[in-house]
């Protein structure tokens, strides 16, 4: 076998003489360009050359920090590197007068600081100490923030495709057992083995085998598949290497939601790169190894992230689910045994081959190991990229690492699992996250968004949100999950609309169960979890809605009533103007008042309001 | 092959390796109720209805994609069961228009069967119902969308024709629907009126136009013929109205390329006793033509014609 050392050495130094060098990075992750990066990137450009300085202008992905996009890091040879949030084109001057010509950080628009050996700056959190990193763990997402993603010498460099070598020097059981003693379990949010699924495709009779990679990410709220996608996409291709290896394939194919023209972009460059490497593509490192990737971009149907659908859906078919058994690992892709994992477990492969399971299981807990990436969205003061050791409680993802409820709210639920998860109460917060026990609090793991909300949510709202989603998203093949999310749907817009009548709970019930048993496939199966919870947890909101007639959130807009403090009106008259229905009424420097027949809830007067005159109870 | 012996309701059965519970259960005498399930085009398992009880099972098994197993444990009608087929019955009719009166379908339809023997009179759900426009564009054909249960065995019948499968599932959700391309209407489809789809559908969704109106389900009495214009030998029913046939169905399909249109329309003019006047497509429509423009013998005819002269 060639091995990659001399190949490694050449990266490595050109690696350290990239960082020897005085450098400004732009943080161009999705997130970043979304902020405006792009323009922050040309303002660098336009000023490094107005100013004629040496320094070297480079980008990489999201470092997690998706609140404080558009991200710059700045780099000077033997001081400390400074990751600055909020940086918009006004700030480019000044941030690169006082920091690269001065050499005296912006203290005030830094997020991080990252001394390496250099003696950090006071007053800048270093990385690992500061709140959002301090319970973080940072394996899968290592290179997010820090490397170049399209630059396949980097990745190199930093340890990339070592695993892959390291697995090609094994015999492929061993492959597999060191993936099975690593404990990891499939990150899509099932929780599957991946050491056990690799064991049924490499046990499968077939002459050919695929190795794919769902990257169909779909959840409301969730990202961590396109952020590694987009920051370390040689990873993807390695542990598909990885896995083609020791289940016996030659063929790998990833699909990807078409809305990640970035991520399938890094992808494809990737594949370029090591196929021009002789990395991938035939007789790998000369050990006769032969592997190849394609992308499929799928159209963006939910359900397309169910495995079976999936393989339709590549196969050129309507994505459909299929019934199983057989399972993918005996039938899968034009009917050969496919070995299909999620973005984030490939990408924990070559961790796990590098450092050895061993190393990964002493992160974790008994039956869940290794590390997590979370989604923090909603409303929490931190919304970004988290990954996080198994075992982490709720409480410390929420309130230390998205820094707490935005605005001084107060929590009320956290929803995890995205449509077919389920929302948990305050009492939940110091539930260790692991596969069983968010199962058992009626949630799920799923692939890791976490949707955080305050007391100005409505908890019926939120399950009605999703039904709606995976009623839109249900493929229509199996009678259940198509009727049957319509009809609950329906009862919760009956509810909201305050025409709710106390049986409609049975209803709910009754059809939560049937649904959960008799479904197809996953997607209708778990379509009532979000039901399910809010009932459990939060009946007392459902009570209110059918029986007082009150949304206590002031969410359901037909329970609400708008009214004027006559006290507190000045009779200024900006909400008379602002109301499209003409329902205000009032003499100028008289307490106004709205006709509650006429008024439609849109909430314009509130906004317009001066005074917090207006309220809606 | 080896076989298999399971518990189906407390008795032993046992059947070849392979055989799918739902077989098992019906072999046994066992009633298990289908939507979905076609001999010819098994493994789909979309309607749910032929849910059974699998001892140890997460959740219930669609009974005619679950192969029978050594040792398997399966109730047909345990309370969760016949709760669970109760309430997709209920869905069903939920978004059915349920005018059994004056359906063709009635006395023949399995959504009429189950709804009786579940004691589901109606759906408590109400709610939205569909309210598509009905296909009669082909003059064979008649397409009732609303009252479609989206079993898909149409679409999979249609995908056995070669170089055919004219319909297929569009659109997600509630508002899935079966279409052919482009969501056009049957005529401007590539349909060549085979029926095959007619034979298979178990509700009201797709019935024979020209028998549209002329009779009960239990007025007409059927006698099975099999047409000799290929060795494929389909099956088709003569349905008599006393003694007039007064049209020719689609049974099923024999082996080869089954079911085709010169079958079923030669069919209907060597046996009705009423047989449809052709139709030509023209232009994109259906339009009434005599005998001999349909089989293109104008021109024959005409030269006979002269001779006579």
């Amino acid at each position: 076998m060639n091995n990659l050392n001399d190949l490694r050495t050449k990266c490595q130094e050109e690696y350290k003489q990239k960082l020897s060098r005085p450098r400004i990075v732009v943080g161009l992750g999705t997130c970043g360009i979304a902020s405006g990066g792009a323009k922050v990137m040309e303002a660098i450009k336009e000023e490094v050359a107005a100013r004629g300085l040496d320094i070297d202008i480079d980008f990489t992905s999201c470092i997690g920090m998706c609140y404080r996009e558009p991200m710059v890091e700045v780099s000077l040879p033997g001081a400390a590197s400074v990751v600055y949030g909020d940086i918009f084109p006004d700030k480019v001057a000044q941030l690169l007068e006082s920091h690269v010509e001065n050499k005296t950080p912006v203290y005030e628009w830094a997020a991080i600081q990252i001394p390496g050996e250099a003696t950090p700056y006071e007053g800048i959190d270093i990385m690992e100490k500061a709140p959002y990193y301090e319970k973080q763990v940072r394996s899968v997402t290592s290179r997010l923030g820090r490397t170049n993603p399209e630059s396949i010498g980097e990745y190199i460099a930093t340890g990339g495709y070592e695993g892959l070598e390291k697995a090609l020097g094994m015999e492929r059981q061993a492959v597999i057992d060191e993936v099975k003693k690593s404990g990891l379990r499939g990150r899509g949010g099932g929780g599957f083995s991946t050491g056990m699924k690799w064991q049924f495709v490499y046990n499968a009779q077939g002459d050919k085998k695929y190795a794919v990679c769902n990257a169909d990410e779909g959840d409301p709220g969730a990202f961590m598949d396109r952020s590694v996608l987009e920051g370390d996409p040689h990873a993807i291709l390695e542990g598909m290497m990885i896995a083609g290896y020791a289940i016996g394939a030659d063929e790998g194919c990833i699909y990807c939601r078409a809305e990640y023209p970035l991520a399938i972009r890094r992808l494809n460059l990737a594949i370029a790169k090591a196929e021009e490497l002789g990395i991938l593509g035939e007789n790998i490192l000369d050990t006769g190894f032969n592997f190849h990737i394609r992308i499929k971009a799928g159209a963006g149907a939910f359900v397309c992230g169910e495995e079976t659908a999936l393989l339709n859906s590549i196969e050129g078919q309507r994505g459909m689910p299929r019934v199983r058994p057989p399972f993918p690992a005996n039938s899968g892709l034009w009917a050969k045994p496919t070995c299909l994992n999620n973005v984030e477990s490939y990408a924990n492969v070559p961790f796990i081959l590098r450092n050895g399971s061993d190393w990964y299981t002493s992160m974790g807990t008994d039956k869940s190991k290794g590390s997590k990436v979370f989604c923090l969205t909603g409303k929490v003061n931190n919304t970004g990229l988290c990954e996080v050791p198994m075992g982490i409680t709720l409480r410390e993802v929420i309130f230390n690492i998205a820094g707490g409820i935005q605005d001084g709210g107060t929590f009320k639920a956290v929803q995890s699992g995205g449509p077919s998860g389920g929302c948990l109460p305050t009492s939940q917060l110091d539930l260790k996250i692991d596969y069983e026990s968010l199962t058992a609090a009626g949630s799920m793991m799923g692939s890791g968004g976490l949707v955080v909300m305050d007391e100005t949510t409505c908890m019926v709202d939120v399950a009605k949100f999703f039904l709606n989603f995976t009623q839109n998203e249900s493929c229509g093949k199996c009678t259940p999950c198509r009727e049957g999310t319509k009809r609950m749907l329906e009862i919760l817009h009956r509810i909201c609309d305050g025409q709710g009548v106390i049986e409609d709970l049975d209803t709910l019930d009754r059809l939560s169960t049937v649904i959960t048993k008799s479904a197809l496939c996953g997607l209708g199966q778990t379509c009532a979890n979000p039901i399910i919870s809010t009932m459990r947890y939060f009946r007392d909101e459902y009570m209110a809605h059918i029986v007082d007639k009150r949304c206590p959130a002031g969410v359901c807009a037909a329970l609400l009533v708008y009214t004027v403090d006559a006290e507190k009106c000045t009779g200024c008259g900006a909400c008379l103007r602002a109301c499209p229905a003409s329902a205000i009424t009032g003499e100028k420097k008289q307490p106004h008042s709205i006709d509650p027949a006429a008024c439609i809830k849109c909430g314009a007067c509130i906004t317009k309001c001066k005074f917090d005159a207006i309220y809606k109870a | 092959m080896a076989n298999v012996t399971l518990t189906i309701n407390s008795e032993q059965v046992t059947v070849p390796a392979g055989t799918k519970v739902l077989d098992a259960a019906r072999e046994a005498g066992f009633f298990i109720p289908t939507f979905c399930h076609d001999p010819e085009a098994p493994g789909y398992g979309g309607c749910r209805i032929c849910v059974v009880n699998i001892k140890g099972a997460r959740s219930l098994m669609a009974s005619c994609v679950t192969e029978a197993t050594n040792g398997m444990v399966v109730e047909t009608e345990s309370p969760d069961v016949v709760e669970a087929r109760k309430t997709i019955l209920e869905l069903l009719l939920a978004n059915h228009p349920t005018d059994c009166l004056t359906c063709d379908k009635n006395g023949d339809c399995k959504l009429q069967d189950y709804a009786y023997r579940y004691g589901v009179g109606s759906s408590g759900f109400g709610g939205e119902k569909h309210s598509y426009p009905v296909d009669n564009s082909n003059p064979y054909i008649t397409r009732d969308l609303n009252k479609c249960i989206l079993c898909g065995r149409c679409v999979r019948t249609c995908a056995q024709v070669e170089d055919r499968q004219v319909i297929d599932f569009a659109y997600r959700g509630f508002q899935t629907r079966v279409a052919p391309a482009m969501d056009t209407n049957l005529a401007e489809s590539a349909c060549v009126s085979c029926a095959r789809c007619v034979a298979v559908c178990p509700v009201g969704a797709l019935t024979y136009t020209n028998l549209s109106g002329k009779g009960r389900t239990y007025e007409i009495a059927k006698k099975q013929v099999t047409c000799s214009f290929c060795d494929a030998g389909c099956q088709f029913d003569l349905n008599y109205k006393g003694d007039k046939v007064i049209g020719v169905t689609a049974k099923a399909p024999g082996e080869g390329r089954p079911l085709c249109l010169k079958g079923r329309l030669g069919m209907e003019l060597r046996y009705s006793d009423q047989p449809l006047t052709p139709m030509l497509k023209k232009d994109n429509e259906f339009v009434e033509v005599s005998w001999p423009e349909a089989l293109e013998l104008e021109d024959v005819l005409a030269k006979l014609k002269e001779l006579e002269k």
